[in-house]
């Protein structure tokens, strides 16, 4: 049951052959003998799943109507506010945090009828790419167990490869989605900008931050974002229907594109390890097999992209995590011997050190004298990298590259070194600076047997486009049905 | 000894707390007075994960009060943070405006004793969300109250354009009739719906030269005998201050005070102007306001005709004293009220005298304003016109307003019912001036005399007739008939 899609198990569910209960039963019991090894979750809800899942087998076995994920175990990353359990963004600052309302997505899964088993780890306040961020615990790659998961969404990415799950929510700032979907061999979307609304998503960089599925295939990935896409009037930054309404990305989804024009940026696929580039080629060749042309583009500003990312998101950032003071929210310092104290004391307490880290960053950025060198400067660098963008999608329907540069890294690894660890997005950071949605779908193995994920991207509020170019080189090849060994 | 003579300078900055429904960016509704933080929500209070959603009402009324303050408006806006640790701000940053506020460059004109008016600059009017309070009335421990938090602020800025204690007061109470004209603040001074902050230096001419003494900004002033004192006070000060030390403004040197109500008194708060530490940048979680001209006509449309204008024209058109205009004009419905009523053919003088004589009185034994009593503005009018064509007497005049108010009868019908048509019949009211003049020799003599006591004794003749008419003689007819009997 576990090898299941999630559009396979909501099937079969339908129809009567599994309930919800056994499923989720099957998911728990899982999670009861994989977890400890893999340390996806943060939380995880048994009760209050089952409870879901009894209701959705009541209301199917009595012909009730029911949504488009019903019954079917999902998880959540834990910066999505829940009212069940706790929302911590696997910091020690809110690791008693419970909130008192559901996210937008979070009342939208409910809705389909999915079942939230839990919460899964993540870099802290979405503010890495290994996960071993987390102010809470460690997640390790399902595939080898002395390698990091990616980040920040590691956890959503782990659970769903070790099928703790039929299927997650990340966020990705700078890649958090695509990235360790890449390195857990597990699909991985990125919507564009303002397709799913982040009411209830604990801000990062809050004109970068989407939420988006992360998936055994595409077809999965088209089901969920079906369940969360949509305008929300909570976001004033959700597109409104009346500019881009989504649609249903299941309907097309097996249509192949003919005539499809891949941009690709040979320079960036030659900056990647020999095994990532090969697996990107034999990718390539696969779509020209299926009658694609590929159109060799530049991206001249692709290069500025990570220093303008973390001058803007941090520059949020520091704003974002102000009120995680011990005043208003989070951990409050025991004994300050003044009032300053109790701000200064409780955040040094609170956060870990890259938090810290990039509040420093940020909050230098913005200050008086520095704003037009740094954050001014970072977004012209944005505007310069969106017609990049611009200028590559009027001559292709999409661009591919590879996910990242590497599979995925040892635990421990790049720890020491930030700016190594910032490399780690090059590739899936212009995306977030430009707005556009992009994918990592699996694409091969190095000879260590680790995931390579293609990553493809497509002009604004084109998911449907995205998804079907995914789910074409998804129907030739089998690496999205290879699973790890544990 | 040395010739000196100095200018006071006075800027003011105004908060003014508009009159939505709901919050700025959440739909919490608006409340004062109520218990502590039950008029919040997850947005207002700066939950982790929410998002601000702005409210148009409360947009479109701060662009009409730049309208009505003759400021630009700018088609396209947008919000920052603005980041400082204060435990009543939930988030740690203000939703404001920074670089592009909705409006800038306007004017307001405040009346000057002397008739004349003069015209204060606006450098910029911009949208914001208050924050709460704090409350330190629980000994060791601080509380805080989110009510407040949310609410719509608009923040008006003038230019250093006021040059007295009561050219500022003036301002004040200018606005204050502005914003409750165009129906955008109830701006009662008590509920702090309009707080003021002036900015307050001299410019001192000493031996032919200018010397300017350092900013004063005193905090959070809301009310208009606070704002006048503490104006008075800080130049008062100042000068003080410059003839004991010579000190005079350096670059940055900005003061900031408070306001002692009970010693009457500025008490410094800070002495250096911090460091521009509010790292304001682009609120990325809402949408820059892109203002058309479709919206712009909208909102245009919904300017009135402003207290100052409406107070000149009314004494200028209707030859009021600038006095009456005032009174008349304090409230816009009062003073539409009274319009109508003229422009239904009552005499304004007469309108004037029974609308702040006898209606502001009733109204406010109601509790409400004259024009929500229960009248026309054209049953008024012919209550006026009766008046003047003498059919009833001035004095009647107050017990027929009242009763309208009670019966919502017209002033005929009433009139009628109790009889107190004026009596203008030169043979009845001289048959009474008969009786009486009988009935009164000692004060005919007196009457008659020529000396001290005549004025007086005419006087209590005239009473006598009056009385004996029970009020429904006309007075001019019963004086005529007196003054031809005593010859
Ligand atoms: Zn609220």
């Amino acid at each position: 049951m576990l090898d299941l899609t999630a559009r396979e198990l909501s099937a079969k569910i339908l129809h009567g052959e599994i309930t919800s209960v056994e499923a989720t039963e099957g998911v728990f019991e899982r999670i009861e003998r994989i977890e400890p090894t893999v340390g996806a979750y943060i939380s995880t809800f048994k009760d209050y799943a089952l409870s879901r899942a009894a209701d959705v087998d009541r209301r199917v076995a009595a012909g009730e109507q029911v949504g488009a994920l019903a019954g079917v175990p999902v998880a959540v990353k834990d910066n999505m506010c829940m009212s069940t359990g706790a929302t911590t963004c696997a910091s020690k600052i809110l690791e008693n945090f419970r909130s008192p309302y559901d996210a937008h997505v979070v009342e939208r899964l409910e809705a389909a009828d999915a079942v939230i088993v839990g919460k899964t780890n993540m870099d802290e306040f979405a503010m890495g790419s290994s996960t071993e961020n987390s102010g809470l615990k460690q997640t390790v790659n399902p595939w080898d167990a002395t390698r990091v998961p990616g980040g920040s969404s590691g956890g959503s990415a782990a659970a769903v490869a070790a099928r703790l799950c039929f299927g997650a929510l990340g966020s990705d700032t700078g890649g958090s989605v695509r990235q360790p979907a890449g390195f857990c061999g597990v699909v991985g979307l990125k919507p564009t900008y303002g397709r799913v609304s982040r009411f209830g998503l604990v801000a990062y960089g809050s004109s970068l931050d989407q939420i988006g599925p992360l998936t055994f295939d595409v077809a999965d990935a088209a089901l969920m974002l079906n369940v969360i896409a949509g305008h929300d009037e909570r976001d004033s930054t959700s597109v409104s229907n009346e500019i881009a309404a989504p649609c249903d990305y299941l309907e097309k989804l097996d249509e192949p594109l003919s005539g499809l024009k891949i941009a690709i940026v040979p320079e960036f696929n030659a900056g990647a390890d020999s095994e990532v580039q090969n697996a990107v080629a034999a990718a390539l060749e696969v779509y020209k097999g299926l009658g694609a042309e590929l159109i060799e583009i530049r991206m001249p500003h692709f290069e500025y992209a990570i220093a303008a990312y973390y001058v803007i998101a941090t520059a949020e950032a520091s704003s974002n995590l102000a009120r995680y003071d011990g005043v208003h929210y989070g951990h409050r310092t025991a004994a300050p011997a003044d009032y300053v104290e109790v701000y200064s004391k409780s955040r040094a307490e609170g956060f870990g050190d890259e938090v810290k880290r990039r509040i420093m960053l940020g909050t230098y950025a913005l200050s008086s004298g520095y704003y037009d060198a740094y954050y001014l400067r970072a977004l012209k660098v944005r505007n310069l990298i969106r017609q990049d963008f611009t200028k590559a999608f009027e001559k292709a329907d999409c661009i591919m590259m590879p996910v990242s540069p590497t599979t995925a890294f040892k635990v421990g690894e790049k720890t020491a070194d930030p700016l190594q660890m910032y490399l780690a997005d090059i590739y899936t950071i212009a995306t977030n600076l430009s707005g556009v949605p992009g994918i990592s779908v699996p694409c091969g193995q190095d000879s260590s047997g680790l995931p390579i994920g293609l990553q493809i991207m497509t002009p604004a509020f084109t998911e449907e486009k995205l998804l079907r170019i995914g789910r074409m080189f998804e129907k030739h090849t089998d690496h999205h049905t290879k699973k790890p060994d544990i | 000894m040395s010739e000196l003579e100095y200018k006071i300078v006075v800027g003011l900055e105004i908060h003014v707390h508009l009159a939505t429904r709901t919050k700025m960016f959440c739909g919490c509704e608006l409340a004062y007075g109520e218990q502590a933080n039950t008029r919040v929500c997850p947005v207002c209070i700066g939950m982790p994960g929410v998002l601000p959603v702005m409210n148009k009402k409360a947009f479109e009324y701060s662009v009409l009060t730049a309208l009505a303050l003759n400021c630009n408006i700018s088609s396209f806006t947008k919000w920052d943070r603005k980041s400082y640790y204060y435990p009543d701000l939930p988030k740690n940053y203000q939703i404001s405006q920074y670089d592009l506020p909705f409006s800038e460059h306007g004017h307001i004109e405040i009346p000057l004793e002397d008739g004349r008016t003069k015209r204060i600059g606006i450098i910029r009017a911009h949208l914001e969300e208050d924050a709460g309070k704090n409350i330190h009335t629980l000994g060791n421990f601080s509380a805080i109250d989110l009510n407040r938090a949310g609410t719509p602020l608009l923040e008006i800025v003038t230019e250093p354009d006021m040059n007295s204690a009561a050219e500022v007061r003036t301002l004040a109470t200018q606005l204050q009739r502005i914003v409750r004209y165009l129906g955008v603040s109830e701006a009662d001074m008590q509920k702090g719906h309009m707080r003021f902050e002036p900015n307050i230096n001299l410019h001192i001419t000493k031996d032919g030269t200018l010397y300017k003494t350092s900013i004063s900004e005193v905090k959070n002033l809301n009310s208009f005998r606070a704002i006048e004192r503490s104006v008075a006070y800080e130049a008062d000060r100042q000068l003080d201050e410059f003839l004991e030390t010579g000190a005079t403004m350096k670059m940055g040197n900005k003061r900031t005070y408070g306001w002692d109500d009970e010693n009457q008194c500025t008490v410094l708060q800070r002495e250096k102007e911090e460091a521009h530490g509010y790292r304001y940048f682009p609120e990325p979680d809402l949408v820059p306001v892109e203002m058309n001209e479709k919206w712009l006509a909208e909102i245009k449309s919904r300017l009135c005709e402003l207290p100052l204008q409406m107070q000149t024209r009314f004494a200028g058109e209707y030859k009021l004293s600038d006095y009456d205009a005032g009174v008349l004009t304090a409230d816009r419905s009062t003073a539409e009220f009274f319009d109508r009523a003229v422009k239904a053919g009552g005499d304004a003088k007469r309108l004037c005298n029974i609308i702040t004589q006898t209606g502001l009185k009733i109204a406010n034994v109601k509790g409400c304003t004259v024009a929500e009593l229960p009248i026309t503005a054209e049953a008024l009018a012919k209550l006026a016109q009766m008046v003047e064509a003498g059919e009833i007497s001035p004095s009647a005049s107050a017990a027929i307003f009242e009763d309208m108010v009670n019966t919502q009868k017209t002033p005929d019908t009433i009139v009628r019912e109790k009889n107190l048509i004026q009596k203008n019949d030169a043979g009845e009211i001289e048959a009474m001036v008969d009786e009486v003049i009988a009935a009164n020799p000692k004060a005919v003599a007196d009457a008659t005399s020529g000396g001290k006591k005549s004025k007086k004794a005419i006087g209590f003749l005239m009473g006598q007739v009056m009385q004996k008419s029970r009020g429904q003689a006309s007075p001019k007819v019963v004086s005529a008939i007196l003054s031809k009997k005593l010859g």
